[in-house]
Order: C-alpha cells, then sequence, then structure tokens
C-alpha cells in the first residue's frame, strides 16, 4: 500500500492475543497519535457519482 | 528461433497420431501483425496451423486451468515456471501433460514497434535477430534487442523449466540483469509522488480486466471484481475502484507471479500493469529468497510457516 502512495503509518498491522489487554491499550494508543500526526486521509476517498 | 515452427508441428503431429495426447496448445498465426493467437489443435493434420515466432507472448499455461484431458503444450521459459505454478496449486495433473519446451530468447513489444515505426505496420518478418516491419512508410530494420517486451529483456528464464522434449538446444540465460531498476524508482519517491504516479499510470484504464484473463493465475471461479453478494469493489470507472482493483489483483498474485508480462501485453491501453506485481515480486525475493515456478515439489513461501519466517511488520 505504501509503495502506491499511502502515507507510511497510515496502514498499520499487529498481533495481540485476547490476554494481552495492555497491549492492545498500547497498539490503539499508537495508532490513534500516528493517524492523528498524520491527519485527515487524502486518498481512497470515494465522491458521489455526478450525475448531469 | 524461426526453425522452432518445424519442429514443433513434427512433435506435435507425432503425439497426436500416436494418440499421446487428446490435444496440443500452441500458437498460429493472428489475423494483425505481431499478434499471434492461441490455438487448440485436435488433429494431426492441423498441425500446419502451428507456429512459433517472436510474438507468441501470451501464456498457454492460462488455457491449462482444470483440464483433464491428455494434452501437449508449447512452453517457453515463463509458460513452463507458470505450469509449475499450476502444478503446486493442483490445477493441472503432471501425468496429463506433455510438455514442450521452447528455449525463448524473448518476444517483441508490438507497442513499441507501433510507436518507433510510426506508421500503418502490415508485416513483420523476423530474420535472425533482425526485425523488418513493412508497411505504409519504408521498409524498416530493427535490432530484435531494442524491441524487446520489457518483461523479456530482464528476464533470467529463459529456458524452460520443466519439459517433456525440446524443440532445440536450450539458450544461454541472461546474467547480471537488474530486474528490479523500475520498482526501485517508485520506491524512492515521496508518497505523495507515488500516488501521482500510479493516478496516471491508470488513467486510461477501462476496467476490461483483460490483463485478469490473459494471467495463468487468475483462475477463481468468481473474481472478487464480479461478485456482487458481497460487493468487494464498485463495478464503476471512480478510480478508486479501478485502482483497488489493480492492487487487489496484483496481492492475489504475490508469490505466484513469474513476471510473463501477459497481463501488460494484452492491455487495450497500454497499462504498465507489472508496476504492482513487480513490487511483490521483488518483496518476496528479498524476504523469503524466493522465485516461484521452479520446482514443482517445494511449496512457496506463503504456503508454509517456518520459523525464521520475517515478521518486522508486526508490531
Amino acid at each position: 500500500m505504501e509503495h502506491m502512495g499511502i502515507e507510511p503509518g497510515r496502514l498499520q498491522f499487529s498481533w495481540i492475543s485476547s490476554a494481552e489487554s495492555t497491549k492492545f491499550v498500547k497498539v490503539v494508543k499508537e495508532v490513534t497519535e500516528t493517524i492523528k500526526s498524520l491527519g485527515p486521509r487524502k486518498h481512497f476517498i470515494k465522491t458521489e457519482a455526478k450525475v448531469a | 528461433m524461426l526453425e522452432y515452427t518445424e519442429k514443433i508441428r513434427e512433435i506435435s503431429q507425432k503425439l497426436l497420431k500416436d494418440s499421446k495426447v487428446d490435444m496440443v496448445i500452441g500458437f498460429r498465426k493472428g489475423t494483425v501483425p505481431m499478434m499471434n493467437e492461441p490455438t487448440f489443435i485436435r488433429n494431426a493434420n492441423e498441425v500446419g496451423q502451428l507456429i512459433w515466432d517472436s510474438n507468441c507472448g501470451i501464456n498457454l499455461a492460462n488455457y491449462l486451468t482444470g483440464r483433464k484431458e491428455k494434452i501437449g503444450i508449447v512452453a517457453k521459459g515463463c509458460d513452463s515456471r507458470n505450469i509449475v505454478v499450476h502444478l503446486v496449486e493442483n490445477k493441472v495433473n503432471r501425468d496429463n501433460l506433455h510438455i514442450i519446451g521452447v528455449p525463448c530468447k524473448g518476444m517483441i513489444d508490438r507497442r513499441k514497434i507501433g510507436v518507433i515505426y510510426g506508421e500503418e505496420i502490415l508485416n513483420v518478418v523476423e530474420d535472425g535477430e533482425k526485425i523488418v516491419v513493412e508497411g505504409d512508410g519504408d521498409e524498416k530494420v530493427y535490432d530484435k534487442k531494442d524491441v524487446l517486451q520489457e518483461n523479456c529483456a530482464i528476464c533470467i528464464h529463459r529456458n524452460p523449466v520443466i519439459y517433456d522434449e525440446l524443440v532445440a538446444d536450450l539458450v544461454e540465460e541472461q546474467k547480471d540483469v537488474d530486474r528490479y531498476e523500475d520498482v526501485r524508482k517508485i520506491e524512492s519517491m515521496p508518497p505523495d509522488e507515488k500516488w501521482a504516479y500510479f493516478e496516471g499510470l491508470l488513467k486510461n484504464c477501462i476496467r476490461c480486466y483483460a490483463c485478469r484473463n490473459a494471467c495463468p493465475l487468475c483462475y477463481c471461479p468468481t473474481c472478487f471484481v464480479d461478485e456482487s453478494r458481497p460487493q468487494w469493489v464498485g463495478k464503476s470507472i471512480d478510480p478508486v475502484d479501478t485502482r483497488t482493483f489493480h492492487f487487489l489483483r496484483a496481492y492475489h498474485c504475490a508469490g505466484r507471479c513469474t513476471d510473463c508480462g501477459a497481463c501488460e501485453r494484452v492491455c487495450p491501453v497500454g497499462i504498465n500493469v507489472r508496476a504492482f506485481t513487480k513490487k511483490l515480486e521483488k518483496d518476496v525475493k528479498e524476504l523469503y529468497d524466493w522465485e516461484i515456478g521452479l520446482d514443482p515439489n517445494v511449496r512457496p513461501p506463503l504456503d508454509v510457516y517456518k520459523t525464521q519466517d520475517p515478521e518486522d511488520f508486526i508490531k
């Protein structure tokens, strides 16, 4: 995805077991912060089809 | 390569006469220059149709999917690698195949020739390493190496990797080829530029799905783009939908694509479809040191778990 122009950090992967609640919270916080700092997305926005 | 034709006909005739195979899949001359088409020969007296020249770029492995009869198939390097993929993915049975191996020296790019010739092309003749183009303009002669398809110019598996008999001696493989120059160029761009690059690449796409249809890897009974419950991707020509189609298709080919160039060759508007698949090919090579379609007895990396699999992308 980054190869075709999605900003680095917009897409993230994680592996969290259902027993790892603290890790889950940590990852969610990190992801939220990264995404907030990137600002609103610019790509993959589909606008309504224009009708003549 | 022209001398291969006689040999292909001879082998096919023998196979069909002895009932070793029910049909032979090969190429016949197309109706327009530089466009040979696949053909299915079922009678020994039809083998005269079969030909071989530098316009046999379509990947014939595409026609093997799910076939149960005995088949003789003409296979150059990339076709043979895709036959291996089919074997690995249980799409065809090795015992049903008689592979007629064709050592290949690359296919010519009809678009490249069309552009440099500039006029309507009426006939293209091959003479060894020279390509003679006749048409509305003057007769011109080009060096074959200058008009090769891009994927052929950087090909490192010209010889069939699997075959039952060969039509000629194996050719020398290209060495010291930089396979990923174009991918690195894109990788070095900043995100916005990357986005713009692919936007420009796809702006002419008419979503005809020729790339998918020509691809030997794309054999799902229902493709995700045709599915309507759920509908994975919009069917409009909205740039978002078009891009979704292209990158998802490329992902489905991750670790499977042999860079045969069929997708690019068949594209009616000349999109460099390989820009998507090649990045994945490069990643698989770097992460797993893997090249697909070389050995039918080894499972591909995305198929098996190994403790040393890279996992840096997971937090």
